[in-house]
């Protein structure tokens, strides 16, 4: 059994990846698949816990970490289809107005 | 031993290599693609971590349906290429070396705080089942599944009535 250190590296590695591409990529869609990823590390790091801890809680919390990220993936997308069809861009730098 | 060193380097491998294909595609699609090689690499950590649900979970929830609704509106909307470079001139090298930061200080807390390699025991064999997490979902945390489904519920709404097409203008 690999040491439970190096999921929490891999797991902190991931997560400089997803904010790195969530402070970089101007594409509004492949920010939130930065987030997606971000969101996916700390689940590894919840698990790889559990699995420490032998602690069954850790795994409920992925559950509804799982749960609260598709809600989360479900109204962000339909903001950007609204967006994208007033204003016919997904450049999170050109949508820096709430008006439509 | 060896084995498990060999499946966690592997994976390890593939989840930062396609994390990083997330980061530098140009395409959102292959950016999607990349997103979902990650995905099943770590449901495969998950399942080598005693969570075999949490395992398919991943798989169905995110790798399915999550990555899908992605695709599904990167080709509708035809925004593979859009989003070019920043504004803000400063803002990448800014955002480098804030990230080599972050990994610096995660890399001093690992080496300094991990000290000896804890030995990890065995589990029960139902470790992660279906039954163990659903016993655990229905009596300990009982008020936060019904509070879950209630912010599924408001999402779904939300998202139909964000996406609906507007009768007359307000």
């Amino acid at each position: 059994m690999t040491p439970i250190q190096y999921y929490t590296a891999l797991s902190a590695i991931l997560f400089t990846i997803g904010a790195l591409g969530v402070l970089t990529r101007r594409n509004a869609i492949i920010v939130f698949m930065s987030v997606e990823l971000m969101l996916n590390s700390a689940n590894l790091a919840f698990v790889a816990f559990a699995r420490s801890f032998q602690s069954i809680s850790g795994q409920v919390f992925v559950f509804f970490v799982m749960a609260v990220a598709a809600a989360e993936v479900a109204v962000g997308l339909a903001l950007i289809v609204a967006i994208f069809r007033t204003k016919h861009n997904i450049n999170i730098d050109q949508i820096n107005s709430l008006r439509g | 031993m060896l084995i498990d060193w060999i499946i966690f380097l592997g994976l390890a491998l593939v989840a930062i290599a396609s994390g990083l294909g997330l980061l530098l595609s140009k395409n959102a699609i292959y950016a999607a693609l990349n997103l979902i090689v990650n995905f099943t690499a770590i449901a495969i950590f998950y399942l080598v971590l005693a969570a075999p649900f949490i395992a398919l979970a991943q798989v169905a929830v995110y790798a399915g349906a999550i990555m899908v609704l992605f695709l599904f509106v990167i080709m509708l909307l035809g925004a593979e290429r859009l989003g070019g470079a920043s504004t803000l001139r400063w803002q990448r090298p800014l955002a480098v070396v804030l990230a080599l930061i972050l990994i610096a200080e995660t890399a001093l807390v690992f080496i300094n705080r991990s000290g000896a390699a804890a030995p990890i025991g065995a589990v029960s064999a139902d470790f992660g089942s279906p039954a163990a997490i659903g016993e655990s979902l229905f009596s300990a945390y009982l008020l936060p599944f019904e509070v879950i489904s209630v912010l599924l519920l408001a999402a779904m709404v939300g998202a139909i009535v964000l996406t609906r097409k507007r009768e007359q203008k307000a």
